[in-house]
């Protein structure tokens, strides 16, 4: 186990350089983000000044020299844009993206597997077809439209919940969160909606697939002959069997959501990391967006490091043959 | 089979005209054709026929586990003298893994692979037992060490795939014998296990069924298995009980022209040397059965009259469905 | 149960493999309706110029009188009529949503094609060559793999700038690593298959081998899967549109029409925003239809009877 986590990090870290020079080249390559900062007019002494201050006027394997060395050390650059540490730019928004993302990931999970379990046992009943039609519309239906379409809606429409923003927030911890106060309840339900439709399908599928197979499975023909209730068979037997391999995918997903937030955020004028790195892209803010990969690409390793983890410790068969180092 | 008359004890399991459908995309199939057969408590009866002769299906019928397509159409099955048939699924459930147990197969597939044995052989007398929980899992225990599996609280606190298939079958042994049933049935238990093994899992069985007088419905393709274990047997045959009777009866003086092919065709009968006997042809598919009597078609014997479905002749103990029965015993030229 | 079915069934098929899929495909009423409604969208997609009122997208002939007018207005010279509303520029909305429909189909269609190819080929040949070339190319994969689509596409298209050539290449890259892994399990398991043995016993060279016996018997597989592709490209150009990062503002595109419509919203003017949104769906709700349907047919082990 060891072993296999300690690989497993090193990979990462390699990846992350890799990442880390990709970025930093291509963003190099697109022009010069000076043109975006100064003033046209500008006379060339104050160009100069203006390249020499941001150090762009250094050949660009130094700067990225440079960059790794001081990223080591926890300093990605400073923002053009917003002449603050880039780090510190996007640690004040991540936790609202967080949130979003957690949020919309414990609604896919809660609406999404009854509501699958319930069409994989009715498969043949109005209620079941109904289910799966609805998955793929879940499916199908884009994002940024449903934003739009729930924004018109609930708020234009009926005027029950708020269109844009964040709501009330306390501290816990040093960190900000909204959910805990009503207003932020509020402004928290709409786009975690908008961004959990796609998951909320993707588990109604899931759960539905695998309750189906689960039921032909023989432990289930045996746990009838035993004559045990449904309610157990389904509840403890089944659910069981199928939850694994859906936690796995839907945390697995999680690093999805939380790029997906990028276009939440810019429908509901959510103030998170999302809504940062568009405008930073469209302003060619540099630091923000190499730190703002370098974060995500960190994440999403994390992620699927903990994923393995974790599944190893749910299935027992393969937690305990521990021949996999 | 003779049924309980007012001198005979009642049978444990009394079947008459069991008839099960499934209605298919191409048509009805009956697997199970008005099967009537009986089981004294204490007795082993040996249910024997090729794959797709409907004998797990009577199986499954008599624990009512038929799903759509499917459904038990006629008969009557009784336990101890209750009727089954018509039961609501209550009340049925009620008596599968209490008063009937089943072992299937394979134990690989009938054990939940994410739960551990403990759990799975607890619900099991929960479900039936009005009993707390840790004087469950004692049953529990008890149970594993009749069946000869050595530490067992070690063993409760597994997972399936920890055991072998030998154990595996009989920790399904174990549960089948948890509520103390009347009846078990099993479905070819020892197909998927190795030779040795099998033989250690009969020995168990037999001495288990003596010990608790529970009936034993065995339900198997293989001859050798039968014959040192089942008291009665019944041949069966593209859905009918084509012979029964008692062990010594149907395996040593066999009377329908299939049994006798069959119980000849037994690779031990045959002398050095020569080749060895065939049944010639093929299992006819369910949807495509010939009229009258469906061993036709591959019987040297059949005549005109065979298109006619065969009555049941009963007499000596044993049941009969032929026009032109064997009279000479195995091994002896036809 | 199942084997007393199979056994009885078995007797019974005849029919050519062909007439067997056609047949148990349209056993579905809705996949068969799916597969209307794509048709529909196919022709409209291909045959859309000659079909609409207006070209849309022809800076000369639009108005900007005509902006913003709800549906069933006609035209400031009264040649038009606005069935389905204007947008802030003066197109029909109709045109617009049937050119950016065309917009959306070939992207579709193209990128998946071109990342098919890139990436069928290089799973086939890492299954079949094995060894480093293969630990390479999966590492790489992996990698990929382990990002969602939509950074990967932003950060190119924000490296590039917007461009129909350029959202393309942004999709081919973000897709083809998908449709390697696929390619490379399948062709493992085809691999073992003694037809590959035999073919090797004849001789044949390797490129043969991988492409005229490994291929054709791959595809079958991959085919639901590259359907339900074509419809998610099909959402990522739209979202990229929409976010400004991916066709350029004159061009067709359901996404920009969306986004340009998303502040009239709050007036009332829904039009300019809810029918590009409706007809986005369609064609993406068809191709999920049939791809759905599709798999199923083609999956031997979800057959139940």
């Amino acid at each position: 186990m060891i072993a296999f986590v300690v690989r497993r990090v090193l990979q990462s870290v390699f990846v992350l350089l890799v990442m880390s020079l990709l970025v930093f080249v291509g963003m190099y390559l697109i022009g010069n983000p000076v043109d975006v900062l100064i003033n046209p007019e500008a006379t060339q002494a104050e160009r100069a000044a203006t390249v020499a201050a941001f150090g762009l006027d250094k050949p660009m394997w130094v700067q990225y020299g440079l960059f790794l060395q001081s990223a080591v050390a926890g300093d990605l650059g400073r923002s053009f844009a917003y002449s603050t540490p880039a780090l510190t730019l996007i640690a004040q928004r991540l936790p609202a993206t967080l949130e979003l993302a957690v949020v919309a990931m414990l609604v896919s999970i809660l609406i999404g597997v009854p509501l699958g379990l319930w069409a994989g046992l009715r498969r043949d009943k109005l209620a079941g077809r109904a289910i799966m039609g609805f998955s793929i519309l879940g499916f199908s239906l884009p994002t940024f439209w449903v934003g739009l379409m729930l924004i018109m809606l609930f708020s234009v429409q009926l005027g029950w919940l708020p269109s844009s923003g964040r709501g009330q927030t306390v501290e816990v911890l040093g960190i900000p969160l909204s959910f805990l106060t009503l207003d932020g309840l509020r402004h928290l339900a709409l786009p975690a909606l908008n961004l959990s439709l796609f998951n909320i399908a993707l588990v109604i599928r899931l759960t539905h697939s695998g309750t189906q197979e689960a039921m032909l499975q023989d432990y289930v023909k045996f746990a009838r002959a035993k004559g045990l209730a449904n309610r157990r068979i389904i509840g403890v037997h089944v659910l069981k069997n199928i939850l694994i391999p859906i936690v796995t995918v839907i945390a697995l997903q999680f690093g999805a959501l939380i790029a997906f937030a990028i276009v939440t955020e810019s429908i509901f004028a959510w103030p998170g990391i999302g809504k940062l790195i568009i405008d930073s892209i469209r302003v060619l803010d540099r630091p923000v967006v190499v730190a703002y990969l370098l974060l995500t690409v960190t994440l999403f390793i994390v992620i699927n490091l903990v994923v393995d983890v974790v599944y190893s410790l749910l299935d027992p068969r393969v937690r305990l043959s521990d021949a996999k180092g | 089979m003779p049924a309980a008359s007012a001198s005979s004890p009642v049978p444990t399991l009394a079947i008459e005209g069991l008839t099960t459908r499934f209605g298919t995309r191409s048509g009805t199939v009956t697997p199970v054709d008005g099967v009537s057969l009986s089981i004294l408590p204490g007795q082993i009866l040996g249910l024997v026929g090729e794959s797709g002769s409907g004998k797990s299906l009577t199986g499954y019928s008599i624990m009512g586990l038929i799903d759509a397509p499917g459904r038990i159409e006629s008969g009557s099955i009784r336990l101890n003298g209750r009727e089954l048939f018509g039961l609501p699924a209550e009340e049925m459930r009620k008596i599968r893994g209490n008063r009937i147990a089943m072992i299937f197969q394979d134990p690989m597939m009938t054990l939940n692979p994410v739960l551990r044995i403990d759990t799975q052989m607890i619900e099991s007398v929960l479900a039936h037992q009005d009993v707390g929980h840790e004087q469950a899992r004692a049953m529990c225990r008890d149970a594993l060490e009749r069946v000869g599996i050595a530490s067992p609280d070690e063993r409760l606190l597994s997972y399936p795939h920890q055991f072998s298939g030998g154990m595996r079958q009989r920790v399904a042994i174990a549960i089948a014998l948890l509520n103390q049933p009347d009846l078990i049935i099993c479905d070819e238990p020892t197909t998927a296990l190795d030779v040795t093994i099998q033989g250690q899992i009969l020995y168990e069985m037999q001495k288990l069924c003596a010990d608790t007088g529970a009936a034993l419905l065995w339900i198997t393709h293989d001859l050798s298995v039968i014959a040192g274990l089942a008291d009665t047997v019944a041949v069966m045959y593209a859905g009918k009980i084509v012979e029964s009777g008692t062990a010594q009866q149907v395996l040593g003086q066999p009377r329908h022209p299939y049994a006798h092919a069959l119980i000849a065709s037994a690779p031990s009968r045959n002398p050095r040397g020569q080749p060895l006997r065939q049944i010639p042809g093929m299992t006819p598919a369910l949807i495509n059965l010939p009229s009258g009597c469906p061993f036709r078609e591959r019987c040297e014997r059949a005549t005109g009259a065979c298109r006619q479905v065969p009555p049941l002749h009963t007499g000596e103990g044993r049941t009969l469905r032929c026009f032109h029965p064997v009279d000479v015993p195995v091994g002896a030229p036809a | 149960m199942r084997v007393a079915t199979a056994l009885a069934t078995a007797a019974v098929d005849v029919e050519t493999p062909l007439r067997r899929f056609a047949r148990a495909y349209l056993a579905s009423k809705v996949a068969t309706f799916g597969l209307v409604l794509l048709c529909m969208v196919l022709f409209v997609a291909i045959a859309g110029p000659f079909l609409t009122p207006q070209n849309p997208y022809d800076l000369k002939l639009l108005d900007v009188m005509d902006s913003r007018l709800p549906p069933g207005e006609k035209s400031g010279d009264g040649k038009l009529t606005f069935l389905l509303g204007s947008d802030e520029q003066g197109r029909d909305m109709v045109s617009a949503i049937v050119y950016g429909i065309r917009t959306s189909v070939l992207v579709g269609v193209v990128s998946t094609a071109i990342a098919l190819a890139i990436g069928l080929s290089l799973g086939l040949l890492a299954a079949y060559l094995g060894g480093r070339f293969d630990g390479f190319i999966m590492r790489l994969v992996d990698i990929q793999l382990s990002f969602p689509p939509i950074l990967i596409a932003l950060i190119l298209l924000a490296l590039t700038g917007p461009g129909l050539g350029k959202i393309i290449v942004a999709l081919v890259a973000v897709k083809w690593a998908y449709y390697a892994r696929s390619a490379r399990s399948i062709a493992l398991v085809e691999r073992r298959k003694e037809y590959i043995e035999a073919a090797t016993c004849l001789g044949l060279s390797t490129p043969r081998i991988i492409f005229r016996h490994l291929l054709p018997n791959c595809l079958t597989p991959l085919l639901a899967v590259t359907a339900l592709q074509v419809a998610s490209a099909i959402t990522l150009e739209a979202t990229l549109s929409f976010l400004g990062l991916g066709l350029p503002p004159t061009s067709p595109s359901l996404g920009l029409l969306i986004s340009n419509g998303s502040q009239y919203l709050m007036s009332g003017k829904y039009w300019i925003s809810v029918f590009p949104g409706v007809a986005l769906l369609v064609v993406i709700v068809a191709i999920n239809l049939v791809a759905d349907q599709l798999r199923d047919v083609l999956n031997p082990r979800l057959q139940t009877h």
